[in-house]
Order: C-alpha cells, then structure tokens, then sequence
C-alpha cells in the first residue's frame, strides 16, 4: 500500500469514527439545540440536571427514539414519542423508574421509591386524582429539565430553598382562592424562630414546611396529630404536655396542642412574658382571675422570674469581679449549669404543674448562690489586695524616703570631707 | 578577739581575698554627668531577672507541662494557691518590663555610643542576652496552654521556618513534631526553666565581669567638656552613691509590679483547644510585633523568592550587623557620628511605627 492510499484511509477511518459517535449521543438534544424559543430552552440545562448527567435521554420520558437524527422516526407514535406529558400524567411518569426499586438501585440506592404512594396521599395528589389540574405535580416544585437533588444547594427542594418553592403557589391569592385556604403562610413562616434558625443560622435541620406538612405525601397535620408532628424534635415538651391535664382539655375543646400557644406558621421566639397573668400572657386566653389555672400560671412565672433574677445577680458581680481582673472562669462555667436549669424550668412549664418548675428552678438557685459567692469572695479578694497593695505602696515611699535621706547625708558628710581636704592641700 | 563579723571577715579573707575585693568595691566610681540617668537600666534589668528567677522558682512549685494540666495548673495557682495570683502576675508583668528596660539599655549604649573599643565584648554580650530574653518571653508565653498562646505560638514558629535552608529543620526543632502539640510544650518548658537560664547565668556573669573590668563608659560629648574645662572628671562613689540610687529605683519598680499585678493581673484566657479555629486578632507578644507587622507588608513574592523568606533572611542580616556594630563604627570623625546616629534614630523610629499601632489598638479593645 502506498502512502497515498494509508492516508485516505486513516481520514475516511476517522470520519466514520465521528459519525458513529454523533449518532451514539441523544439526537434529540442535537436538533434541540439548533432551534429556538421553548423548544431549544430544555437544552440550555439539561447539562445541570441530575438525569442528563446520568445518562438519560430525553426519550426517557418524552418518548420517540433519541438514537437516530430522523426527526419522523425520532418523534413517530410507533417508536412511543409522547411529546409534553400531560399533568394528570406526571406523577406516574416519574413513578415508572422512581417507583421501580431495581430500577434506582442502579443509581441511587439510598432514594426512597415510595414517591408516587406518598403523593397519592396527599392533598395535591388527592385533587389531581378528583381531576384538578392545578394541583401540583413533581415538576411544579422540582423543575422540569433542571432537576438537581435535594442536597444540591442550587435545587427548588434544597433545605433553604423548600419554602420559597412551596411558596410560589401557596402566596398566590389568586391561584389559591378557589381552595379557600390562607396565603400568609410563607410571611408568617419567615417571622417565625424555625426560619430565622434555617435562613440566618443556616441551620438545615431547621423545620421547613415538608418537615411538619411532609413532602410528596404533603397535607395539613390533623389536629390531633400536631403535637406528634412537633414532638419529633420537641420531645420533652411533648412528653410532659401528654401527662399535663392540657392534654384532656385541648382534645374536649377541639385545640391543637402546640398550636393552641405557639401558632403554627408564626412560631415566634417563647418569651417568659408568655407564661402568668401579666401583660402578654397567653394562659389569660383560657383562664382567669380565681381559677386554679390562673394561680398556676401565676406560681410557674414567679418561680421562673426568681431565677432569672439569681442568674443576673450573678452575672453582674462576675462580671464585674472579671472586669477588675479576678480569675473567675470557673463559677462563670458553674454558671452556664445553673442556666441549664432555667432552660429545662421553661421546658416543664408544659407540664402545667408548679411543682415540677419548683424543682428544677430551686436546683438553678443553689448553683446561682453558689456562683454569686464565688463572685462576692473574688470581689472581697480584689479589695483585699487593693489594700494590700496600698500598704505597699506607703510602705515603699517611706523606705524612698528614708534611703533619700540617708543618701544626702552620705553625700553632705562626703562633701565636707572634700572641702576639708581641699582646704588641708591650700 | 573580734565580735563575730570580724572572725567571718578575717576567715574569707584568709581564704578569697575579702580585702582587696572591698579596696576595689569602695574605689569603684561612676561618672556623673547629664546622661547618667541611663547608667541605672543596666541594674534594672538585672534587678528584674532576679524576680523573675525568684517567681519562676515559686510558680514551678505548682506548675504542670503537659497539655491536660498546664492550663489548670497555673488556673490554679491564680484561684487556690495563697498569693499564687501575684507571684504569677508578677512574674508575667516582670518578664515584659525587663525586656523593655533591657531594649532601653540596649539603645542608651547604643546612642552613647559605649559599645566602641574597649567595650565591644560587653555590647555583644548585651546583645546576646537581649535575644536569651526574647527566647524566655517566647518560650514562657505558651507555657499557660491557652488559646492566644497556643496560636500566637503557631505564627510564631512559623516564622521561624520562613529562615532559609534550615527553616523545616527549625521549625521541627522548635515544636517538637509537625504541629504545635504537648512536645511543644514540654520542649518550651524546657527551653524556658533550664537551657535559656543556664546560658543567661553563663552571659551574665561574663557581661558583668565585662562591665566591672571597662567601668562606665562615658559619652565624647561629656568627655570634650571635661576635657574642655580643665579635665576634672565628676564621679561618685559606686558604694554606697549609685547603689542606694540603684536601689531607690529597684524600690520603684517593686511599686510598679505590684501595682499592675494588683490592679491589671495577667489573665489566663480561654484553655488552648488545637482543634478550635485561630481567634480573630491572634499576634505575638508586643517585643515581636515589629517583625511580625513588618512581614505582613512585604508582597508575597519579590521577584522569585518568598516575600516572607526574604523579610527573615532580612531580618537576620539586620540583627547580625546590629551585633556587630562595633565592629562596624570604628572610623573616627562626624560623617560616621552622625551616619550612625541616623541609624539608630530610623530603627527606633521604624520599631515604633510598626509596634504602637497594633500594641495601642489592641490595649484599647
């Protein structure tokens, strides 16, 4: 063979080589690309999406045959094209491979494949099934051709990003006014403490609105089922609220517990104003002045206040002993246990019973005594060498005074003896 | 037969040569003139190092070198121990003010120019004991095992692996290992209670014996005037003039300690934890601030070298020639006078520039 034919032959080895590798990539994608508006926009992030990045074609869920560059055959019924599912079709749609465990196995085998069941327990997939179209369906929150999961800060259903997702229908007075449910969720969700521990904090365990309301399986939590749903992370509170006589009372009056005090969306910090018959106090919705709630409220905020008051003592003369310079790190760490108790007095108020606030509010005292001792004796320390210091101070100009003193006189009986010399060599 | 004193006296003359040492201490002289007020740093810094021997003596008492008990122990000594608060304020206290005064002792004889013939051994052991004091205060700082110590400890050493060719080896040298960690401490302990003051006591008695040999020296200014007005040297007797003197002023620097161990104890701080990220504003001790503050103004790289490599090979050439300046002003005449003069007035003016900024900064937070 001579030089001239090897030559022609890699070349032609090489085009066929291309060919077979542009017919190996999605041919849809190819075409897609090169047209405009919303037919070429699913190919602008297809790169970004979890299912493009593993592999899958568009025909995955569009149907048709993604391997060949004949626009007919590529997008022919027999080859099964679909073309844009229809919404009432979505949620099987993705249910075909997410449903399908040996299937996501290959991909992903820790995702749950439940997905589709949850949804029909929903109320969005409960509306969709009654024929309801607007109902949302897996693309409405997360996306359709820019699917990221969940853990991908960029995704609609990242941690932080849950609730504006949600939101986007859920604030829109118009989409949700012929379901006659409130649109002030989201406002009163970002008011609330879950949310400023989520946005400002970055804290991702925070609760967004799938961690009460759940995700695919989404629906408002029964009544009786709220204090379950706080409970998963407010575990004492729910314990001590179950044996507490709020518990009978709440169910006979038809309240949500948790909610009846705390609000759902709007969960504000709890403040101890909360608690008593003062200003602010949310026990005077349901009690008053005689009854024996009342006087518990009343006992509970007093033994709370108490402690408060022991802490800020405290606080104020270790502070006040650290300013001056005394080593007090250790009562501040003793402290810290006695602010442990205030902290768990405020968790057995849901016990609605004095008593028990008493008890854990007596132990926080006792270490608040013993801390403001510590605070007190490092204060009568500071002083003791103050005047310790003081004493030093006088004692040491005296003895300057006395060496001064001894000094001119040294000095005077020196320049006597000068002069007399001076005077016996004249 | 004599009273006691006399027997004790007679036996250690027999024995030392008690008399001709008292003949030599009751002719000794300082001479008096306008400058003589820095005569009294040299005996301040020694006064200082004694207190600083005598409370590092009554802290090792309670003090532990390890990483689990260093902290504690010297938390201890501060809250249990009686009067531990002051020995250990004290000692801290002490050990900064001694490195001041040995740095405006250092740059009096500088400006005095008492470094030149005879004196040029007595300045180079000066200088080294300089440098031993700025190895106590490094090796001392960490030994409480709190979180400023611990990273001011890191940056430190550092540093010291920026010096060319042996800087790894210096590094690993210093620390014990890779990281700062409890072979840290214990080397500084080390380093700190035995081979810094076996060197000291070896350097300070030669510098003192050096002192004792040259006597004062006295200023060329001082010594034209007299020169000028007949040659009537004024002196005073160094026994007992200058060391009441001397001792009227260790009196005041007793008065100051106290004081600002009463008044501003050393706090202990926050315990070291390695694992913690470095505090916000971590820098070494205010005697280190010059070169630290200056490292951070040259560029990461000039030309091909390491920016931080060339600011510690400069440093090092700098410190060198410092050493060696008597070496180096020999020449006669004012061109060199005032060359040197200049000299010492821009490093002054350099180590205040580059130290009160973040020293006042960081007093005033």
């Amino acid at each position: 063979m001579n030089m001239q034919v090897r030559c022609w032959f890699t070349v032609l080895l090489a085009i066929l080589g291309c060919s077979a590798f542009a017919l190996a990539a999605d041919q849809c994608l190819l075409c897609h690309q090169m047209l405009e508006g919303k037919l070429k926009t699913p190919t602008d992030t297809w790169a970004e999406d979890i299912h493009g990045q593993k592999g899958l074609t568009c025909a995955a869920c569009h149907g048709g045959d993604a391997n060949t560059d004949d626009m007919m055959k590529a997008m022919s019924r027999a080859a099964g094209f679909v073309g844009k599912p229809a919404r009432s079709r979505i949620p099987r749609l993705c249910a075909r491979c997410h449903s399908d465990g040996a299937f996501m196995r290959e991909y992903n085998p820790s995702l749950r494949t439940d997905q589709l069941a949850q949804y029909r327990t929903s109320v969005h997939g409960k509306r969709l099934a009654a024929g309801d179209t607007k109902a949302a369906v897996c693309s409405d929150c997360h996306s359709v051709h820019e699917i990221r999961p969940a853990s991908n800060p960029l995704s609609t259903v990242h941690p932080l990003k849950v609730a504006e997702t949600c939101a986007r229908c859920h604030v829109n007075g118009e989409y949700m006014k012929a379901y006659k449910i409130p649109t002030d969720q989201f406002a009163g969700y970002q008011a609330s403490a879950h949310y400023a521990a989520m946005a400002n904090r970055g804290d991702l365990s925070a609760p967004t609105c799938s961690t009460c309301h759940g995700n695919h399986g989404a629906a408002p939590p029964g009544v009786a089922s709220v204090e379950n749903v706080c409970s998963t992370c407010h575990v004492f509170q729910a314990q001590l609220f179950d044996e507490s006589p709020h518990k009978k009372a709440f169910a006979a009056m038809n309240l949500a517990a948790c909610i009846a005090c705390h609000s759902n969306h709007r969960i504000v910090p709890p403040t101890d104003a909360m608690l008593g018959t003062g200003p602010g106090s949310i026990c005077l919705n349901c009690h008053a002045e005689g009854d024996a709630g009342y006087a518990k409220a009343a006992q509970m905020s007093q033994s709370i206040a108490e402690l408060e008051k022991a802490l800020a003592n405290s606080d104020a003369i270790l502070d006040r002993a650290e300013r001056s310079g005394m080593e007090v790190s250790q009562p501040k760490l003793e402290q810290g246990e006695a602010r442990e108790n205030l902290i768990k007095a405020r968790v057995n108020i849901h016990s609605f019973d004095p008593a028990k606030v008493a008890e854990v509010v007596a132990a926080g005292k006792k270490l608040a005594a013993k801390t403001y001792r510590a605070g007190r004796e490092a204060l009568r320390e500071r002083d003791f060498r103050r005047k310790g210091l003081a004493i030093s101070l006088i004692t040491i100009l005296v003895v300057l005074f006395g060496l001064r003193m001894k000094l001119r006189s040294i000095e005077a009986r020196q320049a006597a003896q000068a002069d007399e010399a001076n005077k016996d060599s004249l | 037969m004599g009273s006691l004193g006399q027997v004790i006296r007679r036996w250690l003359d027999e024995r030392f040569g008690l008399e001709s040492l008292l003949q030599f201490a009751k002719k000794k002289t300082v001479p008096v003139h306008r400058h003589s007020v820095w005569y009294y740093l040299g005996g301040m810094t020694l006064f200082l190092f004694v207190i600083q021997v005598l409370t590092g003596i009554l802290l090792l008492l309670y003090y532990r070198p390890s990483p689990n008990e260093a902290f504690e122990s010297v938390q201890y000594i501060m809250t249990h121990v009686k009067f531990g608060w002051l020995i250990r304020s004290v000692h801290s206290w002490a050990g900064n003010l001694m490195i001041l005064t040995a740095f405006l002792h250092m740059f009096s004889v500088y400006f005095m120019r008492a470094y030149r013939k005879p004196r040029e051994l007595t300045w180079i052991s000066g200088m080294l004991l300089l440098f031993l004091a700025l190895g106590f205060g490094f090796s001392g700082y960490l030994l409480p095992w709190n979180t400023l110590a611990y990273f001011a400890t890191k940056v430190g050493t550092e540093m010291a692996a920026q010096v060319p060719l042996i800087g790894k080896w210096l590094l690993v040298f210093l620390r014990g290992g890779e990281e700062v960690t409890g072979a840290t401490l214990t080397r500084f302990f080390g380093f700190h209670v035995a081979v810094l003051p076996g060197l000291t006591t070896i350097l300070l008695a030669l510098h003192l014996v050096l002192v004792q040999k040259f006597g004062m020296s006295v200023p060329e200014s001082v010594e034209r005037q007299w020169t000028a007005t007949g040659g009537q040297r004024r002196e005073m007797p160094f026994f007992p003039n200058f060391a009441l003197r001397d001792l009227m002023g260790w009196y005041i620097a007793l008065g100051v300690l106290g004081a600002l161990a009463a008044l501003m104890p050393w706090e202990l701080g926050v315990k070291a934890d390695p694992f913690a990220s470095a505090p916000a504003g971590i820098r070494p001790e205010w005697y280190f601030l010059f070169a630290f503050e200056t490292l951070k103004f040259i560029p990461a790289k000039i030309w091909f070298i390491d920016g931080e490599v060339l600011g510690v090979l400069a440093f090092g050439i700098a410190g060198l020639l410092w050493l060696l300046i008597p070496f180096l002003d020999r020449k006669p005449g004012e061109r060199w006078r005032v060359f040197f003069l200049g000299l010492g007035v821009f490093v002054v003016v350099f180590i205040a520039v580059t130290t009160l900024p973040t020293l006042i900064a960081s007093l005033v937070k």
